[in-house]
């Protein structure tokens, strides 16, 4: 009973912004596709970013200052992603934002993220129009013109494939666009598409354009789409009598793929950004924790959820030697006094974002070019039947 | 000709779903005149409920004939009473409010059976290879999936038994007259609520088999996956003509039959957009859809 009154009059004293000392955060926000049909890609991203917040808060934070990661949900659904990341943004005044794994879903986000002058860090969205949004929007992952390119070059020259047919998704930029550029090399290499079909995210049968795409008898399927439809996808082509070979890109990448599309997608070939037979000592100390913490080996999503949230983290460490902009960092006050000085440290931040230069990552050494894209390597992976498993197969450099 | 034999097959056996679950919307249209939006998620727990049934039952580990029959059996029984919950829970308290609000009611219970799925069952999950896969090359290029042989049968059993409930049944005849006037029924001594809460038992229970069998072939179930099944059944349901068991069939084949045509034939990228305006065409020739009655609302 006597605590109640000083509690309120504490309670009181705090909400009128009294200088009590309290410890300074760094909010950094996340969104990402924590369940859905995507949901392993938000989930790994997430962890891996965790893992990268816990190791830079163990030693100390930057400036002093502890990183605490807001992260939302936004289903992996276009109309609530600019839901969550206003909800972010307004709420919880973040000075960097991390997300999104699906490139239509970034490309929701990134107009929200520029206006409001917060850098946003996209750790795998792959199609180029993403960073073409403003000069707040980064990624640490290669774009589509590339792994297309590593992916057509991989099936006519490696595999000896002439005849392809594509099935895209149809509402998704990735898929469009990872198509587009696969087409585009693949015929100047000297082959033939023979179907090109499409299909939407939810559907749960294909067999009406694969029934239409084996009848043109192509030597493999391109699926650039993501793992729940490309099992599918696998499945209902194997029984309708496909022998071919199934290629795809970094969308593959899920544990998922193999539990879901089975004895099909065994021996299928697909682009990521990391190999976990790696011997470099970075990647294999990386898995190492990973699998510590998280009881699973971690797929290239949390490999570059872990590289994003590094690269940030170094960046804001460069910006808090000043210690007038590390203060501006940890500043979350809406008083519209302060904001000049944090829209400061938000430009300064971006700045530093946009020098990296070298940075050797899980995923590969990270340099960010004048589009705010990195240059990196590509590997191409066979899916093994194990979950989760793949066999390095070649390495195709940018 | 080959191809468009197979396209035929995939058409059926899609369109086969869409009966089953487009019987539901139907029937209890036909007695309460309500769009029951929640039916989908009807259909989405059918399949977690074989899941988990499956699951425990050991039958996921060593698939028998019985078993399986078990487990689909299992589901239709858990949607009945799921069905007849939702209706006595959500929809009967609310029987004296206008229909808006009884619409409104069907979306909330919807989303909110959606997200329970999401907070029970997590993302997606995988359903356990019950029955093994066969398949059958009679001509060169004409594939026939026993899966496909299972669905369309399936389908046809169950259509042959609800059209026996609803013809040659006291049940069926009091569901025909309580959807010919619900107040005329209660004067003639029909318990009205009972036949409405058996409707939504067996429409139910359809979407529970539809689920179980889409699960079994497919694999892959999600808490949303009632969304969208839902919306292709029930515009199914209306294209036929809502309130009309015939026409929830016929809606259901032609919706399914007419959406692998034009994704074989025409574009795959304009299959919705293509198979939607069809629909309107036919609304607009036919505002009741195929085989629904026009009627005149007496005020």
């Amino acid at each position: 009973m006597v605590a109640f009154p000083s509690l309120l009059a504490g309670f009181l004293w705090g909400c009128a912004g009294g200088s009590a000392p309290e410890v300074k955060e760094i909010v950094v926000g996340q969104y990402g596709s924590l369940t859905g049909a995507e949901a392993t890609f938000g989930i790994s991203t997430r962890n891996g970013i965790e893992l990268a917040t816990e190791a830079i808060n163990a030693a100390g934070g930057i400036g002093g200052m502890k990183i605490r990661m807001v992260v939302e949900d936004d289903q992996g659904k276009p109309e609530e992603v600019s839901t969550v990341v206003n909800k972010l943004i307004s709420r919880d005044r973040p000075v960097a934002l991390l997300g999104e794994v699906a490139s239509t879903l970034s490309l929701t986000a990134a107009p929200l993220a520029q206006n409001a002058g917060i850098p946003m860090i996209s750790p795998s969205s792959t199609n180029p129009k993403v960073t073409l949004q403003g000069d707040y929007i980064f990624r640490v992952c290669f774009i589509d013109p590339f792994q297309g390119t590593a992916a057509a070059k991989f099936a006519y020259n490696t595999k000896g494939v002439r005849k392809v047919a594509l099935l895209k998704d149809v509402k998704s930029d990735y898929s469009q666009g990872l198509g587009q550029f696969f087409t585009e090399t693949f015929t100047a290499l000297g082959g033939q598409v023979v179907g090109e079909e499409s299909y939407s995210k939810d559907d749960l049968d294909y067999k009406a354009q694969l029934t239409k795409i084996i009848a043109t008898g192509p030597d493999a399927i391109f699926i650039p789409g993501y793992y729940t439809n490309v099992g599918l996808i696998a499945q209902q082509a194997r029984q309708l009598g496909f022998q071919g070979i199934f290629l795809g890109g970094d969308g593959w990448d899920s544990s998922k793929l193999a539990e879901i599309g089975g004895a099909a997608i065994a021996g299928a070939y697909f682009t990521n950004h990391y190999s976990t037979d790696d011997p470099n000592p970075t990647v294999q100390d990386f898995i190492k924790k990973y699998q510590a913490k998280f009881h699973e080996i971690p797929d290239g999503l949390a490999a570059l959820g872990y590289d994003a949230a590094q690269v940030l983290y170094m960046a804001m460490a460069e910006v808090a030697k000043d210690p007038a902009m590390a203060a501006a960092l940890g500043d979350r006050s809406s008083v519209p006094a302060t904001e000049p000085a944090r829209k400061k440290a938000r430009e300064a931040l971006r700045a530093v974002l946009a020098k990296t230069s070298g940075y050797a990552g899980v995923t590969g050494s990270i340099t960010i070019d004048e589009n705010r894209n990195a240059r990196k390597p590509a590997v191409v992976v066979e899916v093994l039947p194990e979950a989760g498993k793949y066999k390095f197969v070649e390495s195709v450099a940018p | 000709m080959i191809v468009f034999l197979q396209q035929l097959v995939n058409g059926l056996s899609l369109g086969a779903i869409y009966a089953l679950i487009a019987l539901g919307y139907t029937m209890v249209y036909g007695t309460l005149q309500l769009i029951n939006f929640a039916h989908g998620e009807v259909y989405m727990i059918g399949a977690f409920a074989a899941l988990y049934l499956a699951k425990w039952t050991g039958v996921e580990d060593n698939p028998t004939i019985p078993g399986v029959l078990l487990v689909g059996l299992g589901a239709m029984i858990t949607c009945a009473a799921l069905g007849m919950a939702i209706k006595r829970l959500a929809y009967r308290p609310m029987r004296r409010s206008s229909r808006l609000n009884i619409l409104i009611t069907a979306i909330g219970i919807s989303l909110l059976l959606q997200n329970i799925g999401l907070l029970l069952f997590g993302a997606i999950d995988n359903f356990p290879d019950l029955v093994p896969q066969a398949q059958w090359e009679p001509v060169a290029g004409l594939m026939l999936r026993s899966n496909d042989a299972i669905i369309l049968g399936t389908t046809l059993v169950l259509m042959l038994v609800l059209h026996h409930i609803v013809e040659r049944t006291q049940l069926g005849r009091a569901m025909r007259a309580v959807s010919h006037s619900r107040d005329t029924a209660a004067m003639m001594g029909i318990p009205v609520d009972r036949v409405i809460s058996l409707t939504f038992a067996i429409g139910s229970a359809l979407a529970a088999a539809a689920a179980v069998l889409v699960a079994m072939d497919k694999h892959v179930i999600t808490p949303q996956m009632g969304a969208t099944g839902g919306l292709k059944a029930f515009i199914a349901a209306v294209l036929g003509g809502i309130g009309n068991i015939q026409g929830a069939v016929l809606g259901g084949f032609l919706l399914g039959v007419c959406e692998t045509l034009v994704s074989g034939y025409l574009a795959s990228t304009y299959r919705d957009a293509i198979a939607f305006a069809i629909l309107i065409a036919v609304l607009l020739v036919r505002p009741a859809g195929l085989l629904g009655r026009h009627t005149v609302e007496k005020v």
